[in-house]
Parts: structure tokens; sequence; C-alpha cells
């Protein structure tokens, strides 16, 4: 059974529909990217996903309960096992990272504070940022910012992480810490993730199975090799980034030969 | 015509709506106000970046509207031949009005508009969602102890303003001008009430206190989380605030002092 | 941690300085520093005319304060105004054949009751009453008097 089952999703923001009938599976211990262009509502998927928001239509399973169904407090339980990773990592400013990362253990548990530093210790070693614990979040950069974050959704030992634009404005070095960092995290915690992205080459390499999402509607599902060698045009498009194909280079309008053929607008 | 009627239609919907929001936030927060007091340090730390923070310029406004009362009042009273009430004068001025309302307009200046800009950074750059998916309550956690820190900070403020412009007055009065200092005291004590003066302007400043903190949270809660979004929030927060202090501060000084 | 140490510090310091302002404003402002109204005793007064007085007005004797107005009612019967007075209880050795009259302090000042000791070798107790009163001045009827008085010397 997956862990995530998603049935005729309809989410509308407004009268502008953000999903129609989207169906997804999220299979334990693996990794499962969600790919599509800019503006499509991966982040609301997420959002939807973790009960932030409410979907108009259709269901939301995680770990067999419908999270719009439950309860206020069974939903922040359910909360407690699932991990997300902001784009801009939502560190809390007015915390040090190690008191970031000690967040949700001394919210939600009553360990003692020398349990606490071992259990913190532990895991910004994992993110190699266990000697940068003093130091404050704006004083870190964008990539480490995020591995502090992942840091933190790791620290209740979650059974899931869901990954929001993991790649999104890091440079190259940084790019490959998180890929690694992200895979590592998986196989070794045992964990589920989900990763929304837009960045083919790098979630190709970590995703076991990928979701591409546009218009509303999933058009495409399948691991990366298969998706490579998808017939749809729209699909090579996306996945090799070519400028021109089923998504124009032009904005929808007349051509230009017959723009250049009416001056009356410049009268 | 028809355009401008529903032009404010909409604004008229839009402001009900938010009114309905504020309430239903406000409710929000004082149901999680019994939980702050398992964790007061949460909400020590909220008095001092709202109450300590505000309270240099509390300090120096208080000693100078004070020294301003004196002097004006001085003025004023020496054609009556009457200097020597002076202290009644500024104390119940102070107590009743000035200190209230003056420091409540500062504290929206200095602690309410910071309130809003940290709670509106905080939405934008995602820290109250990301508490939310940490399955922490963000208005138990971060807003109900900075209500409840204005709520505990904005009477102390009043107070410390209404002393230290007494102080002011007097410094003024019996320093520079030469009232002499037993009868500014003892006219002052006659005529100021402990029930009547004191206790109605401390119950004022637990209003304002309690209205201003609430706007600011909410405006910084409410805020469109962009820096453009903040910076108008901020704006609405002092703006707000002044509307509800001053029309406040009528109904209750009708409500308190109407009947004498 | 340490950091944490001196915000509380500082906080409880605010704190303090606060109640020290009211606590200022009770004491050396207003006029709960001579709040020992409760432990007296009351007595009661019958006035023709009170004029301006107000509860909490001043009662003294000889210049010196020795309690203050309580309460303000009209006698259903007299239609006089019955005046209760918070006696302080350090003043316990007052004749019972005492006088009650209203003066007003200065030309504009508040109106008080000043007492005149009688020479009973019996004291006031609780509950009592003072029957010889002199009524508040009314500035009108003094000056309608004075008037009146002048016109008929004139003739």
């Amino acid at each position: 059974m997956p862990l995530i089952k998603i049935r005729d999703l309809h989410f509308y923001r407004g009268n502008r529909a953000i999903f129609e009938g989207v169906n997804i599976d999220i299979e334990r211990g693996k990794v499962t990217a969600i790919m599509g262009p800019s503006g499509t509502g991966k982040t609301t998927l997420l959002k939807l996903i973790g009960g932030q928001l409410r979907p108009d239509k259709g269901t939301i399973e995680v770990d067999g309960q419908n999270v719009h169904k439950l309860s206020r407090s069974d939903l922040y339980e359910l909360r407690k096992r699932m991990g997300m990773l902001f784009q801009s990592g939502a560190l809390l400013t007015d915390l040090t990272v190690y008191d970031n990362v000690a967040f949700p253990l001394r919210e939600h548990t009553d360990l003692p504070e020398s349990m606490i530093r071992d259990l913190v210790l532990m895991k910004l070693q994992a993110v190699g940022l266990r000697n940068a614990r003093n130091l404050q979040p704006s004083e870190l950069s964008g990539g480490m910012a995020r591995r502090v974050a992942l840091a933190r959704a790791v620290a209740l030992e979650p059974m899931m992480i869901m990954y929001d634009e993991p790649f999104t404005g890091q440079d190259p070095i940084s790019m490959g810490t998180l890929v690694n960092l992200i895979h590592r995290m998986n196989d070794a915690m045992g964990l589920t993730s989900i990763v929304v992205s837009h960045d083919v080459a790098e979630t190709a390499e970590i995703a076991d199975y990928i979701y591409l999402l546009s218009g509303g509607k999933i058009i495409e599902h399948g691991s990366p090799v298969q998706l490579r060698r998808s017939g749809s045009q729209w699909v090579q498009q996306f996945m090799q980034g070519l400028p021109d194909g089923p998504v124009p280079f032009h904005y929808a309008g007349p051509e230009f030969k017959e723009d250049l053929l009416k001056p009356e607008e410049y009268a | 015509m028809i355009k401008l009627i529903r032009s404010l239609g909409r604004w008229g919907l839009g402001t009900f709506e938010r009114l309905g929001r504020g309430h239903l936030f406000l409710m929000h927060i004082l149901a999680g106000i019994p939980g702050l007091f398992l964790r007061f340090s949460l909400v020590i730390h909220q008095v001092y970046s709202v109450g300590v923070l505000s309270l240099l310029i509390i300090l120096i406004s208080g000693l100078f509207v004070g020294m301003v009362l004196g002097l004006q009042g001085y003025n004023t009273l020496v054609d009556f031949g009457a200097e020597e009430s002076l202290g009644v004068l500024v104390s119940l001025s102070l107590v009743r009005e000035l200190g209230p309302v003056v420091s409540a307009l500062l504290f929206a200046g200095r602690a309410g508009s910071a309130l809003t800009a940290e709670i509106g950074l905080m939405k934008s750059t995602e820290q109250l969602s990301g508490m939310e998916m940490m399955a922490v309550d963000p208005i138990r956690r971060v807003i109900a102890p900075r209500f409840m820190a204005g709520l505990i900070s904005m009477p102390l403020l009043a107070a410390i303003f209404s002393a230290v412009g007494i102080i002011g007055a007097f410094l003024v009065g019996h320093g520079l001008l030469g009232v002499d200092d037993g009868a500014f005291w003892s006219q002052m004590q006659a005529k100021t009430d402990f029930y009547d003066d004191i206790m109605n302007g401390v119950i004022k400043s637990v209003v304002f206190g309690f209205v201003v903190t609430w706007i600011a949270l909410f405006e910084g809660h409410d805020a469109t989380p962009t820096s453009e979004g903040v910076g108008r929030a901020t704006t609405r927060t002092v703006v707000h605030s002044a509307f509800a202090i001053l029309g406040l501060d009528f109904v209750l000084t009708a409500l308190m002092f109407g009947d004498e | 941690m340490m950091q944490n140490k001196s915000t509380e510090i500082i906080v409880g310091m605010f704190v303090a300085v606060g109640i020290a302002a009211l606590f200022m404003l009770a004491m050396k402002v207003s006029n709960l520093g001579d709040f020992t109204d409760e432990a007296g005793y009351q007595v009661t007064a019958e006035f023709e005319n009170i004029g301006g007085l107000k509860v909490r007005a001043p009662v003294t004797m000889a210049g010196v304060r020795v309690g203050r107005v309580a309460s303000i009612n009209l006698d259903p019967m007299t239609y006089n105004a019955e005046v209760t007075i918070n006696m302080y209880s350090q003043f316990d050795n007052i004749p019972y054949d005492t006088s009650a009259s209203i003066y007003t302090a200065g030309l504009l000042g508040e109106q008080y009751i000043g007492l005149v000791a009688g020479a009973e070798e019996e004291f006031l107790q609780d509950g009592d009453v003072i029957d010889l009163t002199q009524p508040a001045l009314v500035l009108e009827q003094v000056i309608g008097q004075f008037l009146y008085s002048k016109a008929e010397g004139d003739e």
C-alpha cells in the first residue's frame, strides 16, 4: 500500500483551477518527484498533503488516514510524523542553528536537555553543520540554511519528508550537497521522500519515480528512464529544456507579420 | 452611480470580513493564553522586546510632556494667583488622559509597528507555515506570548510615563518657577483620587494595550506575505491603533468621568 | 543561556520600575496615602443645605483632618441632606455635642465640613447623630440678604 494516496484531487484558487482530477501514489521508502513548470501548484500540492489547505474535491490519504477528515489534534499528531523542507528553509530567525534544530524536540518531547543536545548534534553532524551550531540563521548561506532546515525536519524521526524546490537558486556545489543529502537521508533513515522541483537533471538523478504536472493534470508518470523515452512531445520539451515546442516560445496572439502591417496602433 | 454604490458595498463587505477574521484571531489567541502560564519564559522574552525596548521613548517623552505641562500650567494659573494648583493640574491631566493616551500612541509606534513587521516577516519567510508543519500552533507559540506581553507592558509603561511626567512638572514648577513644593504635593494629593483617577487611568491603559497589541498582531498575521505587504501592514497598524486609542479614549472617558 | 538570564533580569527590573511608578502614583500623588477610613467609626449629620459638598470631602476640626464624607442622601421625611461621615479611629474623644458646619476652602475652593468641639463628657460613638449643624453658605442667598438689608437700611 502506498504511503500517500491522492484521488481525484480538485483545487481552485478563486475561479482558477489549480488541480483538476489529479491521482498520485507515493510509495514507501522511495523518492518520488513531482515536476512541472512554474506556477502549476507544486507547492500547493505539498500544503494540501500537509493539511494546511483543503481540497475542493477528492481525497488525500497519508498512511491510511484521510488528512482532511482528521480532527485538529489528530492532524497535529500526523504532522509530527511528516517533515517539510520549505524553499527558504523557514528557519526561525530569532533562534540559533542549534535552537532551531532543538525546537521540535523541545516543543513535542519532555527529553532532558542533555539528551536533546546529543540528538541535535547528531542531526547537525549528518548535514555537516555541527560546528555552525552557534550561528544565527542570518549568517548562513542559502544552501546551509536548507541543510539546517533538513536537520530540523528529521529531528523527530518522521516517516516522510516533503522537499519544496530544494535546488532552486543554489550554486553547483551546494546543489550537489543537497542531492547527496536527500538521497542519503532517504536510504539511511528509511524515509519516504517527495521532491517538488523543476530542476530536471538533479531531480532525475535521485528520483525513483516522477510525476509530471501541468495545467492542473498529470501529463505523464514513470521512472526517469521511462520519461526520457516518452513519446510525448511535451514531456520531451520539459525533460530536455527545449525553448520551443508544445509550450510555445511566443505568448499566444496574432502573428508578428500581421502586427507589422498594422501601423495604426501608433497613431 | 451604480458603480460607486457597488464599490462602497465591496468595501463594506471587505471591512466586515476583516473584522470577523480579526475576532476569530482574537478568540484563538485567548484560547492560547492559559497554556502560557506553563511556559512563562516565552512571555518574559516578549516583555523584553515589547516593554523594555519601549522604555526609553516613554521615559524621555514623559519627562518632556510633564515639563511642558509645568510651564504652560504655571503661566495660565499664575494669572489667577492659583499657581499652587499646578500639582493638581499636572497630576490629573497626566494620570487621567496624557499618561494612558500618549504612552499608548508611542507604544503603537514603537512596539506595535515592530510586532507587525516581525510577524509579517515571519509569515513571508514561511516561518509560521513551517511551524504549523512541525505541528506547533504558531498562534499559541508566537502570537499569544506577544499579546500577553503587550497586555502586561502597557499599564506599566503608562504608569512610568505619568510618574516621570509629574516629576518633570515638579522640576520645572519648583526648581525653575519657584512653586512651593509642599503646596504642589499636598494639593495634588488632596484632589487626586486613587480610584476615580489613578485606577481609571490604569484601566484605560490596559484597554489600550489590549487593542494596540491585537491590531498589531492581526495586521502582521493578515499581511500579504511580501515586503510591500508587510510595509503596508505596519503603516496600517500605526494608523488604526491611533484611531482606536483616541476613539476608545472618548468612550472610556465618557463612561468613567461623564457623570461627575 | 547567559543571554536568557540577563533578559530575565532586565524584564524583572522593568516590571519593578513599573510597579514602583504605580506605587508612587498611589501614595505620593493620590490620597490613598491617608487611607484610614475603614478603621474608623461613622456618624451622621443633617444639614438644611449642603451647597456643593461632595462625597470624600474632608472633615476637619480646628483645621486638622479628622475624617471624610462617606455618603450623602436626602432624608425623605425632613427633606434635609443626611451626610454620613467616616471618622478616623484615633479621634475617639470628640464630645457628643460637637457642631458641624460646611465651609468653603478659599474663594473658589472645595467645600468641607468643619467640626467645633462641644463641652459634653460623653464622646461620639459609631452611629451617633450630630444635632447642631449649620448649612452651607449659598452665595446667591448671601448677596440677596445683603441687598435686602441694605435696602431696608436706606429707608
